[in-house]
């Protein structure tokens, strides 16, 4: 097959990478090193390799990488770090809201995305935003209060980014 | 539905006061897990790296009468393909995993990669490892293999059948036990009513986010290494003998887990990886797919389950005949531990004189079934509770009364005659979990309202008899920090983190300066498996050990310090001080210095041994098999569409005496995230299997519950103190589990008066039972 070279920004990076065109944004962010991008089940059904696409939600496992090409990927790690997490992860680790961890990312990253358009959800409004986000630990409980908590330490002026 | 109930005091519980434990701290791997910096095992790669795949039966009985792997093994890339042909005799032991120096049964290993027979629809048959996965890809679609299908068996009460056909020994039967105490014919004569009733429980799968994975490299020294998630290090003597090797050629190096629940408890990817690394000499990676997950992994085991209860007009037990039916799939795994577990759970947490109870798991051609968060304990409660509602119904007494007629007490015996030494709050926990649901939702025309609960018992620690151990090493840095090493595998649960703010605890370190390594079998002590609920007893206890060992040596240099005796040190905020007088402080960083001057070790490694006990009398099943029980209930509230079939969880509340929380926020979200899974069994999750074939082959076909799906479950959390584990605790991971099932079971019966004997309740199985009842009605 064909290749194209093909422009990406993640987490602030201009990346480039040549790929045929079947290859998934799923598949280069992880072999560029973005291992923070979950594989849960390659179909869309998971949410773990949720990341931001020029700022909305997507499973990256359902985007092609072409379908990228000039486009600015976030992605959890790109979000904050332990040195400098960001308010959403610090309320993620302070409520009880990670368990396995492996959902974790693409939590955070439908967070985000919440959370950037709407910044005082209601309990039913995060529902919905994480429901394309499977966890199989928690019953979805404390990440409910670690979105709430999350909204309100960025309302308090605690938002790094 | 269920009246108000009086939730009495709890009895008065002297529990010592702590510093660290009992605090809902930020857990120690939480921060890492939230900006993407741990590392899993498919996140992990190295030079030079080879990538596998797995050519898997499509027939689930079947002869191979043909495999050839030459046009595989001439595809550019392709570094090896490897079939049973090259691996002579490599078998997986089934059973038995972990510390136990017990002998594995005969007849439990299953084929590594299957030469001529195939029992499944999964079953391995090669390997191949290539440059890339699309060429290991490529080159498994070029493995030529033909199959001649044979006839299967896909029902355990078809397999027992004479002239069935036999997938495993001489009758398909892969494990029995039996229960004989008291009389049961006397005590079913006693009865004024004898209520049966029989249960069904499907195939469960436990979709872990994360599909198994890793990477395995031969080291320097000629060692095999293995990056992998796995609930088991010990899976290193598996690798070993699978391979002909010696244990110490094989180093497994677990990883965080992306959640477990037993299904990372067997064996998954570490032989393979370890076969085609030694071949190749390459490092090579091997990560499932979501489908492989699916079809090479265990299920929780399908059960019948048929209760005969004699019982009195004031709802006294006085005869319990139970026969249990499971389905091991195609080969034994932990099926007759499971099956163990069933069994001596069989009765529920009730008083019952006269027991009789035969169980049986029967080999098929379908998924072979193993560990699962509760290890038989949800199939046997969900059998028992529903029970004792029916028991309730036929006797016209409220189910709370017939309970509370036979529920065990703190010192009676089991159904296996095992004396219960720690507090039975059974009482206590079934209160608070109805009072909890408040005032009733009404119903309306079409929505029909109903409330259930169920009081369960579940083991913690593993059977006594399997002689269980852990290992842990803790130590003091000169700068007043603290290293743990423990082999304990992190499933998701907070292992690590417990026996961080227990050795917090006892060192007077605070949390943030407390590290851990674990889940390694070369370099961290051998620690056992992150199963059976039994990390937080038995690695909780070594750590405990080894901190206290730590601490003894610090408080006598602490007291020759201050001029006083050792009894009047005390360690706390990275300090040890004088007690009453914390002016008197000195640093542990300075106090390390004269511990390293004066030669004093401020390292440990301990062992915790759990109790030993011989097995069970075969033919009684009488005698000890575990450590100690959690007991707790659960209650819920529900609406019923009758014109839909749907269910509705309006109200969850769930309450068990954990005997000491480590830590609250973690021991919550083993209560919501058990229940969880606990209300996806009633309702939902069904691993479908048409004539051993999965009919339910990806995430979008078995639906495991959304945020959604079902409210939050409220976790109310007893400390009763009495536990075995470190400061009294009980265990909490299976048993959080457990109640939720049955309890819905029973509020969706009390909402349309019709009992559905078999989960999950979907809505096709709710319009049938009232179409039923219905023409029952006339």
């Amino acid at each position: 097959m064909d290749e194209r070279t093909i422009r990406l920004k993640i987490n602030g990076r201009e990346r480039e990478v040549s790929l045929p065109p079947n290859v998934t944004l799923l598949r280069v962010l992880r072999d560029l090193g973005y291992v923070d991008v979950k594989n849960g089940c390659e179909k869309g059904d998971c949410g773990a390799c949720a990341v931001l696409l020029d700022g909305k939600l997507v499973n990256s496992c359902l985007v092609l990488a072409w379908q990228a090409d000039g486009r600015e990927i976030l992605t959890a790690s790109g979000l904050g770090s332990i040195e400098h997490p960001h308010p959403i992860q610090e309320a993620f680790a302070d409520t009880g809201a990670v368990q396995c961890g492996y959902c974790t990312p693409g939590m955070i990253m439908a967070t985000k995305a919440l959370l950037d358009v709407n910044p005082d959800p209601s309990e039913e409004e995060i529902r919905e935003a994480i429901s394309g986000n499977l966890c199989r630990c928690t019953g979805y409980a404390q990440i409910v209060e670690a979105v709430a908590e999350a909204a309100r330490r960025i309302a308090g002026g605690g938002d790094s980014g | 539905m269920i009246g108000k109930v009086e939730v009495k005091p709890l009895p008065k519980v002297d529990l010592p006061p702590l510093r660290q434990v009992g605090r809902p701290l930020r857990r120690v791997d939480a921060l890492g897990k939230a900006v993407g910096s741990t590392v899993y095992a498919a996140d992990f790669s190295m030079p030079n790296m080879l990538h596998a795949k797995v050519l898997r039966s499509p027939v689930p009985s079947g002869r191979i009468v043909g495999l050839n792997v030459d046009r595989a093994r001439s595809i550019p890339g392709v570094a090896c393909v490897l079939t049973a042909r090259d691996l002579p005799g490599a078998k997986l032991s089934t059973d038995m995993p972990g510390q136990t120096g017990r002998k594995e049964r005969a007849g439990s290993a299953a084929p590594v990669l299957a030469r001529d027979v195939v029992r499944f629809q999964g079953e391995p048959i090669a390997l191949v490892a290539a440059e890339m996965e699309e060429i290991a890809e490529e080159a498994i679609g070029a493995i030529e293999l033909e199959m001649e299908e044979t006839p299967g068996v896909f029902d355990p009460e078809e397999a027992l059948k004479p002239g069935a056909p036999k997938v495993y020994g001489d009758d398909n039967v892969v494990a029995r036990w039996k229960i004989r105490k008291g009389d049961v014919e006397k005590g079913m004569a006693e009865a004024d009513l004898i209520v049966e009733n029989t249960f069904r429980m499907p195939f469960v799968e436990h979709a872990y986010l994360e599909p198994e994975a890793g990477v395995a490299w031969v080291d320097d020294q000629g060692v095999i290494n293995i990056r992998v998630c796995t609930q088991v290090v010990e899976h290193f003597r598996s690798v070993a003998k699978a391979l002909g090797i010696p244990q110490n050629k094989v180093r497994i190096r677990g990883t965080m887990v992306g959640g477990g629940f037993g299904g990372k408890e067997d064996v998954t990817v570490e032989i393979f990886l370890a076969l085609l690394a030694r071949e190749t000499g390459r490092p090579v990676k091997l990560v499932y797919t979501r489908e492989e997950s699916f079809v090479a992994q265990s299920k929780r085991h399908p059960f019948v389950i048929t209760h005969r209860t004699g019982v009195k007009r004031d709802g006294r037990i006085t005869a319990a005949k139970i026969d249990m039916i499971a389905d091991s799939g195609a080969y034994p795994y932990l099926t007759p531990y499971v099956l163990l577990y069933a069994t001596a759970m069989a009765t529920g947490p009730y008083r019952i004189e006269n027991v009789s109870v035969d169980s049986v798991a029967a080999a098929t051609n379908q998924p072979f079934t193993s560990a699962f968060r509760g290890f038989g304990g949800p199939q046997a409660a969900l059998a028992y509770e529903q029970q004792m509602d029916e028991i309730a119904k036929a006797v016209g007494l409220d189910p709370l009364t017939v309970r509370r007629a036979n529920y065990l007490r703190r010192g009676d015996e089991t159904a296996t005659g095992q004396r219960i030494a720690s507090e039975v709050w059974l009482e206590e926990t079934v209160t608070r979990a109805i009072a909890g649901l408040g005032e009733p939702t009404p119903s309306s025309k079409t929505r029909k309202v109903g409330r259930g609960f169920a009081s369960y018992f579940q083991s913690y620690g593993r059977i006594t008899w399997f002689h269980d151990t852990s290992r842990a090493w803790v130590g003091l840095e000169l700068d007043g920090t603290a290293t743990i090493r423990c082999g304990v595998p992190d499933i998701g649960a907070g292992q690590a983190n417990s026996l961080c703010q227990i050795a917090s605890e006892l060192l007077g370190v605070p949390l943030e300066r407390v590290t851990v390594y674990a889940t390694d079998s070369a370099v961290t002590p051998l620690a056992g498996t992150s199963t059976a609920t039994r990390q937080l007893y038995m690695s909780g206890h070594a750590v405990h050990k080894a901190a206290s060992a730590v601490r003894k040596n610090l408080l006598d240099r602490a007291a020759v310090h201050f001029g006083v005796g050792p009894d009047a040190v005390d360690l706390a905020d990275g300090r040890a001080f004088v007690k009453g007088d914390e002016s008197r402080s000195i640093g542990l960083d300075e106090l390390a210095s004269p511990c390293a001057a004066d030669g004093i070790p401020l390292s440990t490694l301990a062992l915790f041994t759990a109790p030993f006990t011989d097995g069970i009398d075969p033919e009684t099943g009488q005698g000890d098999i575990w450590p100690d029980f959690t007991f707790g209930a659960q209650a819920v509230e529900v609406a019923v569409d009758i014109e839909t079939g749907q269910v509705e969880v309006l109200k969850s509340v769930a309450c068990h005496d954990v005997g000491r929380a480590i830590n609250p926020a973690a021991v919550r979200g083993q209560i919501i995230g058990g229940s969880h899974q606990g209300l996806g069994y009633a309702l939902m999750e069904e691993y479908i299997v048409k004539d051993g074939i999965t009919q339910t082959p990806s995430l979008a076909e078995y639906l495991v519950p959304t945020s959604c799906d079902f409210p939050a479950t409220e976790a109310i959390i007893l400390e009763s103190g009495s536990g075995v584990g470190p400061f009294g605790a009980k265990g909490i991971g299976e048993p959080a589990l457990t109640p939720a099932a049955p309890a819905v079971a029973n509020a969706v019966a009390d909402a349309i008066g019709i009992r559905i004997h078999e989960v999950p309740i979907t809505p096709e199985r709710v319009l049938a039972a009232m179409k039923r009842g219905a023409r029952w009605r006339g």
